[in-house]
């Protein structure tokens, strides 16, 4: 019997094929992601043990209040530069050498800066102990810069951007760009960098360009040789400043490579769940093939009743094929995986998130992943058609057409169905509208809610077939004559398979409205709250518009002639009652550039705080706030003002102090925005004038009030693109779904085709008979998916209280044209296999 | 040749393998209720070939599948070797078929993923046996597949494939082998030769066969022909020449 499974696995390899595409697709992308994040991971990980490999300690900056200790702007604190003498001068320690960094944009020869993402790291060393094994960065080519206008550059910029030694090249870190001359190329570790950038300058010119005057930021420390690494830790522990510590270099490295997992982390998440979807389509496609193929087998099932099989014989032998399809599906999708993992990186890089990555990682959860969960989903699919052939009596054997008698559970259809939904829609409603629950929780209420509302509409949508492909034939009826006509009944015939087929592709629209909904819900309301709020004329922001940049260019700004204000919100970290939160900065001008709704009772100027954190901390105005910072620092603030802040995005965070606090607590503070108001308002004039100022400042922008909402809407249309292009796997995997029903489907009509070639139809009228049929099928899908993402869009939009719902007609109508096409391109292989059929073969076909 | 009267049961010659008695069936409810046996009884015997003849809708079709354990009768009970089958579950059935009872099916009904050599050991395969070789190289040989063993059923004449469904229905030796309209699908030539190979496995083998047809020839290689009419046992003879079979059959459709 295990033979007779795999004979006939063998036998019907187009129909097994079919099968196996909705998972192989499902798995590449489960792999891909894998190998993917692996990769950048060893990355990250190769590049963090290079660096640290020639020392025994490192020694870095510890932000007094917690959290990020990377040399972030306004997160860690540097140190003074003396430490290192000190450090050095330890019995234990047999040398340390240390750097100061920044982040740093190298400027391209167009006068942009190179941001292809990744940004870009800076440093100033010691070119006296430059090449010092204890340095992580090596000079590649010619010599370590020594003076202010020197500077060297990575081995990827200068092949890449064809800069080399002896050609001038501008940088920008914390203040204005100046143009050095290129003196050597150097590299940082063995692996890939990503998209990052490399400039490096002498320690002074560092120091100074960086704002960070007799500072460093890092020091690396050598062991004489016997010394315990405990007790070369201690040594150093001894005489590091409150804002300073000391790791083994192993757990540095780690430490480092732990920081950049928390974010590949996220990406592997965020891609796996797209896999996941991939599946659940693909196990709709599975289920409905294996129940074509297998209705189609019933007289071949009755005969192995007959001739002694008993029905778990039968049920035995479904299922190993099944196990066997979805264990070859997912050892191709596993190795699909590897190359899916390039494009996935290629997607990644043409969306501007470029990471390093090291040789292609292929752990052995990757493969025990894929191929576990494949077979899994397989299984799982074919249960229910398996139990199904198990119920073929052997006296279908006899019987000419024999139709698989339906599942002993066929009664209770609707009721479970119906139960099911009402489930779903109280899940949704409950994670939709109860206040009282944690975001968190609704989103979960949301996610199992989509689910199961998923499954109940496939198990509704056989009712709903029929109706539907009336009206949805309509079309195709009136202008596809007889063929169009002939479609449409055909699409009506088997309602579930029609319905199982569409409802594949129901999950997949569904999501990307879901998604269009959202991002129009948020574009509208993004637009709506920058109407109300801009009173500037222009905004300076950094070139992506959500980095924050040095307020060298907002200040390059107020000399300009015409320009009446200049006033900026400042970003950084602070602990408050115990938690670490975004603050912002600002001055007193802001209300003239960007409307501000106070609560009464305030005095218009900072230090202000938002309504709801006054109302959490029962705070009013008056009220002294303390803030601690980074250098640990502590401010004493009192509350001028309360806000109650847009909901489509404020500027601010919940507390904001004036910028000449902010600029004495952060050694080197950056704006996020700043709002610029000139005679004459925007002009092409001023624009030119601000230009003109800005010219030193390349990753700066200004722009009018509508390039700034186009900028900052960038953020969302690229996450919206991002999104679509990752859900139109699943979308892929559904059509496979209508291929698979429509060469089943004709399969099973042949001799109904060879019919009606008999009776006169052309070979033309018979591909275009499989069109509308496929076009019908996926316009059910649209029917039953759009409609459906749309409500699911503004219970989610609720849930993340984001209440501007937004019904993005345009988008919905491309979605629509886009069923339309995917449906005929669904069709081409079954409909030329229709066309190609020999009349008279087809009416002998038993 | 003798003409044995309508309606009694023949006397068990050799021990008798099935016994049917007092076979009603009726399919649908109320007032358009279909009576396809009216009150059937027959006995076969060991060794013996016996065909059902009737016009389509005489309930001769209707009459093997209760034979042969497909379908149940609204009334009444068959025996295969002894055992009440009428009551029996699925999973008995089952084990009925894999140790008494052969099928000869009109359509072949082969897979068409085995080779004929393949199909042939599927019964004996799903009750988990080994094919006595001796035995199964002879059957292939008797059934004209000798040369015939790697090929696919889409690679085999019709006739070709009946001799394989037969060569498969004889494998196990079933106390009973059940063939529906084994010609029904062939030309006349290759019927022919399929109904000799019928006659031979009986002679031969002293497979107990009961054959459904409507085909005068193939009724006249049978020890007995019952003819079935408006769910009834009509007439029965013994031996007949296909001659004696259309002339009843005549009488029938008058």
């Amino acid at each position: 019997m295990i033979g007779v499974a795999l004979k006939g696995l063998l036998g019907r390899k187009l129909r097994a094929c079919l099968t196996a595409v909705a998972i192989v697709l499902g798995i590449a992308m489960v792999s891909g992601t894998y190998v993917l994040t692996d990769t950048i991971k060893a990355g990250f990980s190769g590049l963090f043990t290079t660096v640290y490999q020639s020392a025994d300690a490192v020694v870095s900056g510890k932000s007094a209040i917690g959290g990020g200790d990377e040399n972030g702007p306004g997160l860690a604190p540097s140190f003074q530069e003396s430490l290192l003498g000190q450090v050095r001068s330890l019995p234990d320690v047999a040398d340390a050498g240390g750097n100061v960094a920044y982040p740093t944009l190298l400027v391209g020869r167009n006068g942009k800066v190179m941001a292809s993402g990744g940004g870009g790291l800076g440093f100033g060393l010691d070119p006296k102990r430059a090449d010092d094994a204890l340095n992580p960065l090596k000079l590649v080519s010619g010599s370590w810069p020594k003076a202010g206008n020197q500077i060297a550059i990575d081995v990827a910029t200068s092949d890449k951007k064809d800069f080399s030694v002896g050609d001038t090249i501008g940088a920008v870190a914390s203040g204005a760009a100046h143009r050095y001359t290129i003196t050597g190329i150097v590299k940082l570790g063995d692996a890939s960098i990503g998209g990052t950038t490399i400039a490096v300058f002498d320690l002074a010119t560092g120091q100074k360009i960086f704002h960070k005057q007799g500072k460093l930021d890092t020091i690396y420390v050598k062991a004489k040789s016997g010394v315990a690494p405990a007790k070369l830790l201690d040594e150093v522990r001894g005489i590091l400043p409150q804002t300073a510590q000391v790791r083994s270099a192993a757990a540095q490295a780690k430490h480092d490579t732990d920081n950049t997992s928390t974010f590949t982390s996220i990406i592997q998440d965020f891609l796996l769940a797209f896999g996941g979807i991939a599946l659940f389509v693909g196990s709709f496609v599975i289920a409905n093939t294996l129940s074509i193929t297998i209705a189609q087998r019933t007289r071949e099932f009755a005969t192995l009743r007959t001739l002694g099989a008993t029905r778990r014989q039968v049920l035995r032998s479904v299922i190993l094929e099944a196990l066997l399809i979805g264990f070859l599906a997912s050892v191709v999708g596993l190795f699909a995986g590897l190359g899916l993992a390039k494009l996935l990186n290629q997607l990644f890089v043409a969306f501007g998130i470029d990471l390093p990555k090291a040789s292609t990682v292929f752990a052995t959860r990757t493969i025990v992943v894929s191929l576990v969960v494949g077979t899994l989903v397989t299984l799982l699919a074919s249960l229910r058609p398996a139990i199904r052939a198990t119920r073929v009596e052997p006296i279908a054997a006899v019987r000419e057409g024999a139709l698989l008698p339906p599942s002993r559970l066929a009664r209770f259809g609707l009721p479970f169905a119906l139960v099911t939904s009402a489930f779903a829609i109280a899940l949704l409603l409950f994670g939709g509208l109860d206040g009282s629950a944690s975001t968190k929780q609704r989103l979960i209420a949301i996610g199992g809610g989509v689910l199961i509302l998923f499954f109940s509409v496939a198990l509704l949508a056989p009712r709903v077939v029929r109706p539907l492909a009336r009206v949805l034939g309509t079309p195709g009826a009136r202008l596809g004559g007889p063929a169009g006509r002939l479609a449409r009944q055909n699409a009506m015939r088997a309602p579930a398979r029609t319905a199982a087929t569409a409802s594949a592709l129901m999950i997949g629209l569904a999501l990307v409205t879901v998604v269009a909904v959202l991002a129009a819900g948020l574009k509208n309301r993004f637009e709506s709250s920058v109407h109300a709020l801009f009173q500037a004329d222009y905004a300076l922001t950094s070139q992506n518009g959500f980095i924050p940049t040095g307020i060298g260019s907002a200040k390059a700004l107020v000399g300009v002639p015409g320009v009446q204000v200049v006033s900026s919100v400042r970003a950084g970290q602070a602990k408050l009652f115990g938690k670490r939160i975004g603050i912002t900065g600002t001055d007193a001008e802001m209300p003239k550039v960007i409307s501000i709704d106070w609560v009464p009772g305030s005095t218009h100027a900072p230090p202000f705080v938002s309504k709801d954190f006054a109302k959490k901390h029962s705070l009013h105005v008056g009220s002294p706030l303390t803030l601690q910072v980074p250098s640990g620092e502590t401010l004493h603030v009192t509350i001028r003002g309360i806000i109650d802040p847009p909901k489509g995005g404020s500027p601010f965070s919940d507390v904001t102090i004036p910028n000449s606090v902010f600029d004495g607590a952060y050694a080197n503070p950056t704006n996020l925005y700043s709002f610029v108001k000139v005679d004459g308002g925007a002009t092409p004039a001023n624009t030119a004038r601000l230009d003109a100022a800005l010219r030193t400042f390349p990753d700066a922008k200004i722009q009018t009030e509508s390039e700034f909402e186009k900028n900052q809407e960038k953020g969302i249309t690229i996450l919206l693109n991002l999104l679509y292009v990752l859900l139109s796997l699943s979308i892929i995997v559904s059509l496979f779904g209508i291929v698979n029903t429509l060469v089943l489907t004709v399969f099973e009509r042949t001799r109904e085709l060879g019919m009606l070639r008999a009776v006169g139809m052309s070979r033309r009228q018979v591909r275009n008979m499989i069109r509308h049929e496929s076009v019908v099928t996926a316009l059910i899908g649209a029917a039953l998916g759009i409609p459906i993402g749309i409500g699911l869009g503004a219970l989610v939009g609720h849930a993340i209280e984001y209440p501007a719902f937004t019904i993005p007609w345009g988008t919905i109508v491309v979605f629509v044209i886009a069923a339309v096409v995917a449906g005929l391109l669904a069709a081409i292989f079954p409909a030329r296999r229709a066309g190609r059929l020999n009349v008279l073969e087809a009416l002998q076909y038993e | 040749m003798a003409v044995v009267e309508e309606g009694a049961p023949a006397p068990a010659q050799r021990g008798t393998v099935v016994r049917a008695q007092e076979l009603t069936r009726r399919y649908g409810e109320g007032a358009t209720a279909v009576e396809a046996l009216r009150g059937v009884s027959l006995d076969v015997g060991a060794g013996e070939l016996v065909a059902v003849m009737g016009p389509s809708g005489s309930g001769k079709s209707t009459l093997m599948h209760i034979l042969a354990g497909l379908d149940k009768p609204t009334t009444g009970t068959v025996e295969i070797a002894g055992q009440e089958i009428t009551t029996l579950d699925d999973r008995a059935l089952t084990l009925l078929r894999r140790k008494h009872i052969g099928f000869v099916f009109q359509f072949f009904n082969l897979l068409p993923m085995l080779t004929a050599e393949e199909n042939v050991l599927l019964p004996l395969s799903i009750s988990g046996q080994r094919p006595e070789r001796r035995f199964f190289d002879e059957l292939l040989e008797r059934t004209g597949l000798g040369d015939r063993r790697t090929h696919r059923p889409s690679e085999l004449s019709g006739g070709q494939q009946q001799r394989v469904a037969i060569a498969r229905s004889l494998v196990t030796r079933p106390t009973i082998l059940f063939a529906d309209e084994p010609t029904g699908n062939l030309d006349s030539k290759t019927g022919g030769e399929i109904l000799e190979l019928l006659r031979e496995s009986v002679d031969a083998y002293g497979q107990t066969t009961v054959m459904v047809t409507h085909e005068a020839r193939a009724a006249a290689i049978a020890d007995r022909v019952l003819f079935i009419g408006d769910g009834l046992i009509v007439r029965e003879l013994r031996e007949a020449t296909p001659q004696q079979v259309l002339d009843v059959m005549a009488g029938l459709d008058s």
